[in-house]
């Protein structure tokens, strides 16, 4: 098995180069550098040139890259954000908090709504459950994110009142309490839940198609004539066997929360990363957007890593020996 | 049965060969879609729905003069729905119906315009990647993987920004780089079986061209899959375009597209106050994807016979 996750491990080396190259192409592509933020109307065109000398902007392209690659692997130093007056790599620091705790909010709900649809629409094949469950996964399969996101900001925040409509948490709430805790939540609620909904349907699909072939398989068969409470056969033998190809997917539900975190946490207004990729563009300032696109890169990259090693873990028939 | 019997069996039954011949040939995909549809009611009504809904837009647009919808006029600025604007007007007191069509027309037109692209390429390496295999095969798989893993969305996003004259043209370009792969790998796997058939193999021996295997053999074979992943790409081409136009990186600023116009939902006090402003539009999306998405699972469901209802 160590050999297949090693394998697969190297392959990510020459994608990661890639990648950091396509940034730095696109960050070289990006009109300005670090001092064009310093020209005022008196400053002196000869000491702008001196600082460029100086930063290493003058020397051609691939020691440049170098020293860029050097600088974020050793020090973490991404530049200074134009906008905020701060180092890159504090500011994303404030705002990935943000982001992890609304990915996980969203893991669960989605979970906790994906394995029980599937598994009872695979059960109860054809019931009208079953169908309302094809209806709702059709729907939330063809529904683009932002358009349902804004809808049901539209009817739980300001129709009906129920959440705050931007913001991540209460002001004046102090850090640490109980009532932050459930500030932070009562903000995060429906961001999380729009964002669980949008990605239920590959799970409900697999589980249900899982659940429909597992029931007419030999160990279904073994432990109901053994006895086994019908209840007990879909919690035990069925469930952990159609969990399987989920765990595998893991992975790529993480790469997948990212990407759609830009549209949930700008409609929402809730201070992410995604919100803070939105907001660097509309102020032009690129080297937070840089430093972004590189960090989802390595992000989802590391996720369709995981998901692989996740499978060799579950599958031994893709190990190689 | 005796030898004499059968014999005599099968010449009663030459007596009738064309007639079996019609029974025995296979019907043609048109025809199978056309069964699932007068089975499935409701995905003929999106069909017609579809029909009208671009129909509208088509001639709406064309009928519209597009300069003078996007004159700005203040006086007329965010007046509500009534007699002389149907659907009120925006900020620049643009009418928001004239801006529905044109906007309408643009974000189709792209999506149509993207999948068609991507559908092309997607399918010529595919196919040449299937039927060959080898070492192109692993490289351009390999690309396919990096590709799909990427953050498409910040990427694309990004581009559009660095781009010096951004035009429209450049933003189908950006798309089809990142969604090509899609198709690619779809017509590749169903290349890579078709070509490992009895009748690929037959083909190859009787000496025909690669070129003739490919176009005349493999492809009508697997063109049903083909057509359902068109339709359906199609819906998710036109999300994705008005997702990104929603916010404020799809089409250049002076061309309304469906996105545009849902993104005024984000000016302060309209997202409650002037509904009008982005519900129609964002509805009409609503309506087309569930509409496109309804008629290509008909599709898809006529393209298996396990799963087909007519």
């Amino acid at each position: 098995m160590w050999k297949t996750v090693l394998r697969r491990a190297l392959i990510m080396i020459p994608q990661l180069i890639i990648l950091s190259v396509i940034v730095f192409v696109l960050g070289k592509m990006m009109p300005g550098d670090p001092f064009t933020g310093l020209i005022t109307g008196d400053t002196d065109a000869k000491a702008i040139a001196e600082l460029r000398e100086k930063a290493g902007l003058n020397d051609p392209w691939h020691i440049q890259y170098k020293n860029w690659i050097k600088r974020i692997i050793t020090d973490g130093d991404f530049g200074k954000s134009y906008t905020y007056k701060m180092q890159v790599s504090t500011l994303i620091g404030q705002r990935a908090a943000n982001t992890l705790w609304l990915s996980l909010l969203t893991l669960v709900i989605t979970y906790l709504i994906a394995v029980p649809l599937g598994i009872y629409a695979g059960r109860y094949q054809n019931s009208p459950l079953d169908k309302i469950v094809i209806v709702y996964n059709f729907v939330s399969y063809a529904i683009p994110s932002f358009v349902l996101a804004l809808l049901l900001l539209l009817i739980f925040g300001y129709n009906l009142g129920w959440v705050p409509t931007t913001g991540s948490v209460e002001i004046g709430i102090e850090k640490g309490t109980l009532a932050y805790f459930f500030s932070r939540l009562h903000y995060m609620i429906l961001p999380a839940i729009t964002a669980a909904v949008l990605r239920t349907t590959g799970t409900i699909q697999y589980l249900r198609n899982e659940v429909i072939d597992a029931k007419t398989q030999d160990y279904v068969k073994t432990a109901k004539s053994k006895g086994v409470p019908t209840n007990k056969v879909y919690s035990h033998h069925i469930f952990r066997n159609s969990l399987l190809p989920i765990a595998a997917f893991f992975g790529f539900t993480i790469t997948g929360l990212l990407s759609g975190s830009v549209f949930i946490e700008t409609i929402f207004s809730y201070p992410g990363m995604g919100e803070l990729f939105i907001s660097s563009i509309n102020s032009r300032d690129y080297s937070v957007m840089n430093a972004l696109v590189l960090l989802f890169g390595v992000l989802t990259l590391t996720g369709s890593l995981l998901s692989d090693i996740i499978m060799t873990i579950v599958d031994p028939r893709i190990r190689i020996e | 049965m005796s030898k004499k019997e059968i014999n005599a069996d099968t010449a009663a039954l030459e007596l009738n060969e064309e007639e079996l011949k019609s029974f025995s040939n296979a019907p043609s995909f048109w025809s199978i879609i056309k069964r699932e549809f007068k089975a499935d009611k409701l995905a003929t009504a999106c069909l017609i729905l579809l029909i009208i809904i671009f129909a509208t837009v088509f001639i709406g647009s064309a009928i519209l003069d597009q300069d003078q919808v996007m004159r700005i006029n203040l006086r007329n600025k965010y007046k509500p729905p009534g007699e002389q604007f149907l659907l009120g007007t925006d900020i620049g007191g643009r009418s928001i119906a004239g801006q529905l069509l044109i906007g309408g027309r643009n974000s189709i037109s792209i999506g149509f315009a993207v999948t068609i692209i991507t559908s092309l390429l997607g399918a010529v390496i595919g196919l040449i990647v299937g039927f060959y295999g080898g070492k192109v095969d692993n490289i351009i798989m390999r690309i396919c993987d990096f590709i799909q893993i990427l953050p498409a969305t910040l990427l694309i996003i990004t581009f559009v920004v660095v781009i010096p004259n951004y035009t429209m043209w450049h933003f189908i370009f950006i798309m089809s780089v990142f969604y090509w792969v899609g198709m690619t790998r779809l017509v590749r796997s169903k290349a890579l079986t078709e070509s490992r058939r009895d009748y690929i193999n037959a083909s190859k021996i009787m000496g025909t061209s690669d070129i003739k295997i490919m176009y005349g053999g493999i492809l009508p074979n697997i063109s049903s899959i083909i057509i359902v992943d068109l339709i359906l790409s199609f819906a998710g081409n036109i999300g994705i375009e008005t997702g990104l136009s929603f916010l404020g990186f799809g089409l250049p600023p002076a061309t309304p597209s469906l996105g545009t116009l849902v993104a005024y939902a984000r000016t302060p006090g309209a997202m409650s106050g002037k509904l009008w402003l982005w519900l129609p539009a964002s509805l009409l999306i609503l309506v087309m994807m569930l509409c496109i998405n309804y008629v290509g699972q008909a599709v898809r469901r006529a393209s298996d016979a396990k799963q087909r209802l007519g």
